[in-house]
């Protein structure tokens, strides 16, 4: 009668003599270990020190009976399944029951059958088996849930960094995201450009998960790089668009808005694709201007259908630009009701003190639902005067030793290329490699950026700069600029650079020709220096930051200059 | 009421789950009940004569002693009723009808050969 399974040791706790001495030969004789017990405490003594499989009990014992034996087991066993067979000659109904009670899993009658404790024997094994695959199996997953959960923090710390290793904490910039918001999917990035504009990114990938926030990664990668070199939103955006659409799987995608804030331009350039309304709040009227999406997600489309169309809006000091995600306005309630659009916008009417919108926005959702959803990003950016902020000045890693110092570079940029390309951050990278620039690389940035601008916009496309007198006219122009742009078929700007050694330090000369029809230079240079209004060529803007500007040609051409003294 | 002192099936079962252990096996079965009937003659407490009871009913009818177990049942539902009247009767009977078992034991112990 060898058992199939493996030799089990057994525990008989039997006072009996002849009945311990019977069934201890009739358990041996199954193939299983046996050890002896002939009252309660005792059972409870060995079942300590060996840890038997299963337990075969008398009920009705000295000292300590069955039952409270059993009990003291199967607290010690603790996860572990020790199957408790009592044996009995009990009849009645209410002592079985109590053995159930004190823990036992089956019993067996006086007289034994052998057959029949063979078959328990075995049959309990199984459960303790079963028992002990469960618990294992419970400790793995524990096991894995813990990893997993290490795993997020370890993520969420490296992707805190990225996010963080920005200019969030500028002191024009409120935000709030829920703090396992980028496992949701959110996404938020802001930075300086060279220019001391600020670049904003509110993203949301599709998806939950670390699946979700694996595309954070490279968007936060070009997103810093990119505005780092003083590109602007239309290529940050195509290399955005290009790269997620390589790297990520079809249905995975980002909606997001990006912003760019000029500081000294005042003015907000956006692009939204496929983000809920950010809005464009004016401080004095109290009117919000919705920023819908006019795009689809990035990563959806192929490089070649991408739209990096941006439109720019004029702003005032005090005005802020809100961007939330979907996490808010798809919040339901108990009946599946969406939070919506319309209780936001109530919640905007309803609010008279700006700062505390995000605040008024919360209690809302708390007051429509009870609690707030774990995803969702609300972002508000102020546009300060530029003296208010302070950029960290860019970092360079070489040594300055190779500083070229005597050089001069011409470019000439037709229609072909000046409908898709800009060639600033190229030009900028250019003229930092000498490092006197370094210093005063921002007002160089923008002057160039401006002076581009100008011989572009005023020059080869001919747009007349009054139009940006109001916000209406500013809307116009720009979609003015954009349709003379696409049909644009000759023309050029020509950019040269003159770099020579000047006493102990240098100077820089930057000549910006077009192919326009020129200014009234002596009018322009006449009106006042008023770095508030809209329009004006940017002329004022060039004069305050340069050391010297002078225009020529009908104002065609322009001569900028910039010295420095010697390094330390 | 069973006329079997000592079920012939049940220790041919016995004999050969025990092999060579036997005999041991019918000593100890001997030596316990003679212990459990000086218990039983001696108890004064109703618990302590049905928890007795109750033990000799299950290792009798281990044994095949099927009289001796029924009687030891019996003393037990006896000893767990209000009136202890005719407990005395019955041990006294359990005595007798184990003095019979104890005879056909030792038969049995001495006709064994392994």
């Amino acid at each position: 009668m060898q058992s199939s399974s493996e030799p089990l040791t057994v525990l008989i706790a039997e006072d009996s003599a002849a009945d311990r001495l019977l069934l201890s030969t009739i358990v041996r004789r199954q193939g299983h270990h046996v050890l002896t017990a002939a009252d309660g405490a005792e059972a409870v003594e060995v079942y300590l020190q060996q840890r038997p499989h299963l337990v075969l009990m008398d009920a009705m014992m000295p000292v300590m009976d069955g039952f409270e034996a059993a009990q003291k087991i199967k607290q010690l066993a603790g996860d572990q399944l020790v199957p408790i067979i009592f044996l009995t000659s009990l009849t009645e109904s209410e002592a079985l029951a109590r053995c159930l009670e004190a823990g036992g899993d089956d019993f067996l009658a006086k007289p034994y059958n052998q057959v029949i404790l063979a078959a328990k024997i075995k049959a309990m094994d199984r459960l303790r088996r079963l028992q002990a695959t469960v618990v294992e199996q419970r400790d793995q997953i524990a096991r894995h849930h813990d990893y997993l959960l290490n795993e997020q923090r370890v993520a969420k710390a490296v992707f805190d960094k990225i996010a963080h290793s920005g200019c969030l904490s500028a002191p024009n910039i409120r935000y709030m995201q829920s703090p396992y918001a980028l496992f949701n999917g959110d996404l938020l990035l802001a930075a300086f450009n060279p220019a001391g504009d600020m670049h904003v990114l509110l993203g949301d990938f599709t998806g939950h998960g670390l699946p979700a926030a694996v595309g954070a990664m490279p968007l936060a990668e070009v997103f810093y790089g990119m505005t780092a070199k003083g590109y602007g939103l239309a290529q940050i955006l195509r290399e955005m668009n290009a790269k997620l659409k390589r790297i990520l799987p079809v249905d995975m995608f980002c909606c997001a808005t990006l912003l760019c804030l000029s500081f000294q331009r005042c003015t907000v350039e956006v692009w939204n694709g496929g983000m809920p309304d950010g809005y464009l709040h004016d401080s004095l009227s109290g009117v919000r201007t919705p920023l819908p999406a006019r795009h689809l997600p990035l990563g959806v489309l192929t490089p070649q259908l991408f739209d990096d169309r941006t439109e720019v809006h004029p702003m005032l000091l005090g005005d802020r630009v809100f961007l939330l995600s979907d996490g808010v306005i798809d919040t339901t309630d108990d009946s599946e009701q969406l939070f919506g659009v319309e209780r936001l916008q109530q919640v905007f009417a309803a609010n008279r003190e700006p700062d505390l919108l995000f605040e008024d926005i919360q209690q809302a959702l708390r007051d429509f639902r009870g609690e707030a959803r774990d995803d969702f990003s609300m972002v508000e950016v102020r546009l300060v005067a530029p003296t208010q902020l302070n950029p960290p000045p860019p970092v360079y890693s070489d040594s300055g030793q190779s500083s070229p110092l005597d050089w001069s570079v011409s470019f000439e940029f037709r229609a072909q290329t000046l409908k898709r390309f800009n060639p600033m951050p190229y030009l900028l990278q250019l003229l930092l490699e000498v490092h006197g620039l370094r210093a005063q690389s921002g007002a160089l940035y923008s002057v160039m950026s401006e002076l581009y601008s100008n011989a572009l916009d005023h020059g080869v496309l001919g747009l007349d700069s009054s139009l940006k007198r109001d916000a209406s006219g500013f809307s116009r122009y720009y979609r003015e600029r954009n349709l003379r742009l696409d049909e644009l078929s000759d023309g050029y700007v020509r950019v040269h650079l003159h770099v020579t050694p000047n006493n102990e330090g240098g100077r820089l000369l930057i000549e910006v020709e077009d192919s326009g029809e020129g200014f009234d230079v002596a009018r322009v240079l006449a009106q006042p220096q008023d770095s508030d209004r809209l329009s004006g060529r940017g002329v004022s803007l060039v004069r305050q930051l340069s050391q010297q500007a002078s225009w020529s040609d009908d104002g065609r051409s322009v001569r900028v200059e910039f010295f420095w003294e010697a390094l330390a | 009421m069973s006329e079997i002192h000592l079920d012939r099936d049940v220790l041919s079962t016995l004999k050969e789950v025990m092999e060579e252990g036997y005999p041991e096996l019918l000593d100890t079965f001997l030596n316990d009940s003679e212990a459990r009937l000086r218990v039983l003659h001696e108890a004064r407490d109703a618990e302590k004569l049905s928890a007795t009871a109750h033990s000799f009913k299950g290792s009798s009818s281990n044994m095949g002693a099927l009289r001796l177990a029924e009687l030891c049942g019996e003393l037990e539902q006896r000893a767990k009723q209000p009136s202890l009247g005719g407990i005395e009767k019955l041990v006294n009977e359990i005595e007798s009808e184990f003095a019979h078992v104890r005879t056909l034991c030792r038969e049995e112990r001495e006709g064994f050969h392994c």
